[in-house]
């Protein structure tokens, strides 16, 4: 058994029994409507915890995250409010966007060898900064496509909604897996967070690893902004302050190494929703107050922080060269 | 003496840019460097940014110590919440001023022990250990003051927050007095080297009978103690503990002044006062920006720019590009 | 085994290399057969690794010629020395150990089917490269899983993949065992037999004997000779290591002064930690040196570190004057009077960005506690007390001591401990990498240090050193205290064959 794979289990073993816990008490928790809306309300914290899960592989960090989706929605509610431009233009846009501007911080972490921490904090300023540069207030998006894409979904067995959004999230998961398990570029991703100089002297193409990363962090998080603007029907440069943090605890909760080069995209997608399933219990039992969600979670993030110490305590050897920059 | 010219070389460049950037604020707003004197005590916009200045030049002083030693503390802002929180919580109650007090400084220490403990003793990297609290922290506040916005009315302890005291803000008189005191602290006894040892060479340091664990420990008690302080005068000066908002991003702020303070983020050789005065510089600009009347908008964005300048200046990829801002720094 | 023509693979003639302060090559020639097996050997500083690196491209030589089957070459980085067909594997295997071994074998040339990364027809290629050494492990398993010997050969497996004419073992035995060195020379002799021209570097005689055809020794920089293996005297290998001359002058060990039938200062029974030092017994009187002689990695490091509780031991016990210590960290250690100056001076000794003077007054310091510091005026009279006694050549005590030349660097150390008035002090290598003059300087403090009554330990590789100011030399071999010479016996004649007797006496053990 490969002891790597153990905070993976872990992850899925809790979040069986707190499904379980759930259901004893409530059994409406088991509908697919519940399960829906699971996937709904946390699409655009799942999307943009796919992109953060390759981004601490590598062995880096993502602080801009949640300023570039609010960055995202301010976006696209002033151009669709002051343009004629249809959505899907604006979509292009934006995407392309925001994956330039994760690329600079990508290239500025290469060539200048500073910590991504400070580096991608510089990005959370500015990208914060741009949204409220845009716009201060909350601006509302009245289109007809979003109210299409809103009233689109699939009605599941059961009664249970999956929206397009939730649908999405989904389909980047299955993307994210695809891409860090099973292509050369997943596995540079990995070999990054193994060790930056062994890596180079593998012949891994490091400029060009790091760089497509914080690129495809920054991809993401501009389609989770997008998400989140399906999601809310408005842009508020506000808006989504500490999603950064919620996506980390995501993937360290799934079982994603916080130190880079072991963990699984999967795993995230599971953190994401033990996260979402807490919310949901204490929405349920009604008495529970919303900030238990932070204590759990930061209790959960202590037992995979000090298990993973402990894993590689266990497996550890002298040679293996820390990971990260 | 030598040691004086030796201190003034070392924050020339953080004065130099708090000059220019209260020059161009008094350029553009030529009333900026007015005082009076009323009331007890003295008013305009320069006492106005050492007193705003003062959360994040408190939490400034205990992550000096702790990036000196090669470490950092993400939990800083929750740490502020919690003991805000603790302390508006307990005066509420009906405790009385010195035991809130105690209680909220206590908590600070305890969050820093735990933070302390997880680096020296447990052995995880810093930036992971204080997430924990970090996350967890706003939490804990929450649960403290149950959710709501907890005000009170309690004018001893509001003191600390919009009092005057020797003719000054309360505020301020208590980060330069905790400045001072650290200060004094670090450089009359030996903590200062012994910290500075370990944060650049924690294994020879310990061969030369360091105790560096106990070392780590302290620091980011201190850091904690700095923390609670931070969040008492926030919650005194609103009148209520603000479990969501106090001390919001404030550790990235306070990283930021330790960075502009000419510390370098590896450890080793450490300047309280430069981060004091990157603080300050911190504060300036956010003031400035105010008081120059282009929209608030523009703070995080010039942030930013300095964020990249500072970047820039410090990499080691560019080499003597830069004397504004020289770091020692070393090889990995 | 070899084939009787020999024909040259790689040379390099004329290599030299020199670093700020020293001359770390000189000059130095170098020739590699197809299909033998050529050590290299040397102790620390010898320029073996420079050698490798300038060969590998990790460095730029300065001057010289390498030539590969009789071109010249010039490679800019390792992946060029290996597209060239150098392929070197390190004692810190150089792979991803949160890696498969796939993945780790075929990294950047993965197979691929419709973009995807074929992993069936990966593991499937990963398992035929390594069948090819005789291993059949599962190859989808992370690399950490494996034993240190497995990782090697997966190593190996890579580097010849990619290069397949010269492959660079450097201490690729470090770590291993007796059955994992069988295994990994198995796997050396096949590639020998493929014709491969194979560089190893160890510290193990032993090995060197066994798998080697010639062996080319260096020392200081220099090329000291090359021998077949074949006939050659280990005493002799031994000599050409360490430089011994040959016309000595032992020093009268007779009138020392040191009473040894008072009781020992320290005592230390039974110490030892397994894996690292076998258990020793060894009392150190007042005013003795007591010097260490062993060749690296011979466990005579490891002694060290257990005396000043730098490394936990497992036995044993230490007495001071008769009294037990309690020995658990360092800090007891200095507590009790110790004083340590490791052998790497960069990642244990110095403190790179400090001043000479916070160098120098920090041991003291630690020892007084935080609350007390040492006035600053005080400060610099130590500093500059020591820099007069010691010769340091520094600008002035506020200098960065990470500026100055290594032998300065040490002098500062010594003072360091100096300064805490130790009763026993451990030098682990005090005059490595330094020049003539400070070497000179240091070996007259040690005499200066026993003559005032302070104990020491003196771990060198100079064996003349060792002899010249040694009042008992411990001889340490293969992770066990083997010998121990006094008085007339401390010649270098009995170190070198106590550090060369071949181990076939302890099977016995």
């Amino acid at each position: 058994m490969n002891a790597r794979m153990l905070p993976f289990y872990a992850t899925v073993v809790i979040f069986l029994i707190a499904y379980a816990i759930c259901y004893i008490q409530f059994p409406a928790m088991l509908s697919t409507r519940v399960i829906g809306n699971l996937l709904t309300d946390n699409a655009f914290l799942g999307i943009v915890a796919v992109g953060m899960t390759f981004v601490i592989l590598s062995g880096g960090i993502d602080l801009s995250v949640g300023s570039v989706i609010a960055f995202s929605g301010v976006f696209i509610a002033v151009m669709l409010r002051d343009t004629s431009m249809h959505p899907l233009p604006v979509f292009a846009l934006l995407l392309s966007i925001t994956t330039l501007f994760g690329a600079a911080m990508g290239l500025t972490i290469h060539a200048l060898q500073m910590p991504p921490f400070i580096v991608t904090l510089a990005g959370m300023f500015l990208a914060r900064g741009m949204a409220y540069v845009l716009s201060v207030d909350s601006v509302p998006i009245v289109h007809p496509f979003y109210e299409w894409v809103q009233s689109t979904y699939w009605l599941m067995p059961g009664k249970g909604r999956l929206t397009l959004i939730g649908g999405m999230m989904l389909l980047v998961f299955l993307a994210g897996i695809l891409l860090a398990h099973r292509t050369r570029f997943g596995t540079n991703v990995f070999a990054l967070g193994g060790g930056v100089q062994t890596a180079r002297l593998m012949g891994v193409p490091v400029a060009r690893t790091t760089v497509l990363i914080y690129a495809l962090s920054g991809l993401l998080a501009g389609l989770s902004g997008i998400v989140f603007s399906f999601y809310t029907s408005a842009g508020y440069s506000l808006a989504t302050v500490g999603v950064e943090l919620d996506a980390i605890a995501a993937v360290v909760i799934g079982g994603t190494l916080l130190t880079g080069g072991s963990g699984f995209v999967a795993g995230t997608l599971i953190g994401v929703l033990i996260m979402g399933l807490i919310q949901t219990y204490i929405t349920f039992d009604g008495t529970l107050s919303s900030w238990w969600t932070k204590i759990v979670i930061g209790a959960l993030l202590l037992g995979f922080i000090v298990l993973q110490k402990g894993l590689v305590g266990l497996t550890g050897r002298s040679a293996g060269t820390a990971g990260g920059r | 003496m030598n040691g004086t010219m030796r201190f003034l070389r070392r924050v020339a460049p953080q004065i130099a840019t708090l000059a220019v950037v209260l020059l161009l604020i008094g350029f553009v707003f030529p009333g900026f460097f007015d005082l009076s004197f009323a009331n007890g005590r003295l008013y305009g916009s320069p006492i106005d940014i050492l007193n705003r200045g003062a959360p994040v030049a408190l939490l400034a002083i205990g992550m000096t110590l702790v990036i000196a030693t090669g470490g950092i503390d993400l939990s800083v802002g929750a740490v502020m919440a919690i003991c805000g929180a603790i302390a508006a919580s307990a005066i509420t109650a009906g405790y009385g001023l010195p035991a809130t007090l105690l209680m909220a400084l206590g908590a600070g220490l305890a969050c820093g022990l735990w933070n302390g403990v997880l680096v020296a003793v447990v052995g995880i990297q810093p930036i992971v250990a204080t997430l924990i609290l970090m996350v967890a922290g706003r939490g804990i506040a929450q649960l403290v003051t149950e959710g709501t916005i907890l005000t009170f009315t309690n004018d001893g302890l509001a003191f600390l927050g919009s009092g005057n005291l020797l003719g000054l803000p309360t505020p301020v008189v208590i980060w330069l007095s905790m400045g001072a005191l650290v200060t004094l602290l670090v450089r009359r006894t030996a903590l200062g080297m012994l910290i500075e040892a370990v944060g650049v060479n924690r294994r020879a340091s310990m061969l030369a009978g360091v105790n560096a664990r106990l070392l780590l420990v302290t620091v980011y008690m201190v850091s904690g103690l700095c923390a609670a302080m931070a969040g008492i005068i926030v919650a005194a000066d609103i009148r209520g503990a603000d479990a969501n908002n106090a001390g919001l991003f404030l550790e990235l702020d306070a990283i930021l002044a330790v960075v502009i303070g000419g510390n370098s983020l590896l450890g080793g050789g450490f300047s309280l006062v430069a981060s004091l005065i990157g603080a300050i510089i911190i504060q300036s600009v956010n003031t400035g920006i105010l008081v120059a009347g282009f929209p608030p908008e523009f703070n995080l964005v010039i942030k930013a720019v300095i964020v990249l300048v500072i970047l820039v200046v410090q990499s080691p990829a560019i080499h003597g590009a830069g004397v504004l801002f020289s770091f020692a720094r070393r090889s990995p | 085994m070899t084939s009787g023509q020999a024909s040259t693979l790689l040379t390099a003639s004329g290599l030299t290399k020199t670093f700020p302060g020293t001359r770390a090559l000189d000059g130095v020639d170098f020739e590699l057969h197809a299909g033998e097996v050529h050590a290299l050997l040397g102790e620390n500083g010898a320029g073996k690794s420079t050698l490798i690196k300038c060969l590998t491209g990790a460095y730029r030589r300065d001057a010289g010629d390498i030539r590969l089957d009789g071109a010249s070459i010039d490679p800019h980085n390792t992946l060029d020395a290996q597209s060239l067909g150098i392929g070197t594997v390190y004692q810190e295997v150089n792979l991803l150990p949160n890696l498969t071994v796939a993945e780790n074998l075929l990294l950047g040339r993965q197979p691929r089917r419709f973009g995807f990364i074929a992993r069936k027809a990966m593991n499937g290629e990963g398992r035929e490269m390594l069948s090819r050494y005789g291993l059949d492990i599962d190859v989808a398993r992370n690399l950490d899983t494996y034993s240190v010997a497995i990782q090697q050969i997966v190593a190996i497996a890579r580097a010849v993949s990619l290069s397949g004419k010269v492959l660079i073992l450097d201490e690729p035995t470090a770590s291993l065992d007796r059955d994992e060195v069988r295994m990994l020379f198995d796997v050396i002799r096949g590639l020998r037999r493929e014709g491969l021209g194979i560089v190893f570097i160890s510290h193990f005689l032993d090995q060197v004997f066994e798998i080697s055809d010639r062996l080319t020794v260096l020392r200081n920089g220099r090329l000291v000779g090359v021998r077949d293996v074949a006939g050659l005297d280990r005493l002799q290998l031994v000599n050409m290591m360490l430089g011994r001359e040959l016309a000595e002058e032992t020093r009268d060990h007779g009138r020392t002064g040191i009473d040894y039938a008072a009781e020992p200062r320290i005592r230390f029974s039974g110490t030892g930690r397994s894996g690292a030092i076998a258990p020793f017994d060894l009392d150190v009187h007042r005013g003795e040196v007591v010097g260490v002689a062993g060749l690296l990695g011979s466990g005579r490091t490891e002694t060290a570190e257990l005396m000043f509780a730098a490394a936990p031991k497992d036995s044993g016990s230490v007495t001071k004057n008769g009294k037990v210590l309690r020995l658990a960290s360092p800090r007891d250690a200095i507590a009790a009077g110790f004083g340590f100056s490791p052998e790497d001076r960069k990642t244990s000794g110095i403190i790179a960005d400090m001043s000479v003077r916070e160098n120098i007054v920090l041991a003291l310091q630690a020892r007084i506690g935080w609350s007390r510091r040492i006035p600053r005026r005080r400060q610099r009279e130590m500093a500059d007390d020591y820099i007069r006694r010691l010769d340091i050549r520094t600008p002035d005590a506020e200098k960065p001591i990470g500026q100055l030349s290594g032998g300065n660097q040490q002098k500062v150390l010594l003072a360091r401990w100096l300064a805490t008035n130790p009763e026993f002090l451990i030098l682990d290598e005090p005059t490595r990498g330094i020049d003539v003059g400070a070497h000179a300087e240091i070996i007259r403090m040690i005499e200066e240090l026993c003559a005032n009554g302070m104990s020491l330990l003196v771990i060198s590789s100079e064996l003349d050193e060792l002899v010249a100011y040694s009042h008992r030399v411990i001889v340490v071999r293969d992770r066990a205290h083997v010998a121990a010479l006094v008085g007339q016996d401390i010649t270098t004649d009995r170190i070198v064959s106590a550090i060369a007797r071949p181990t076939n006496l302890e099977a016995a053990q």
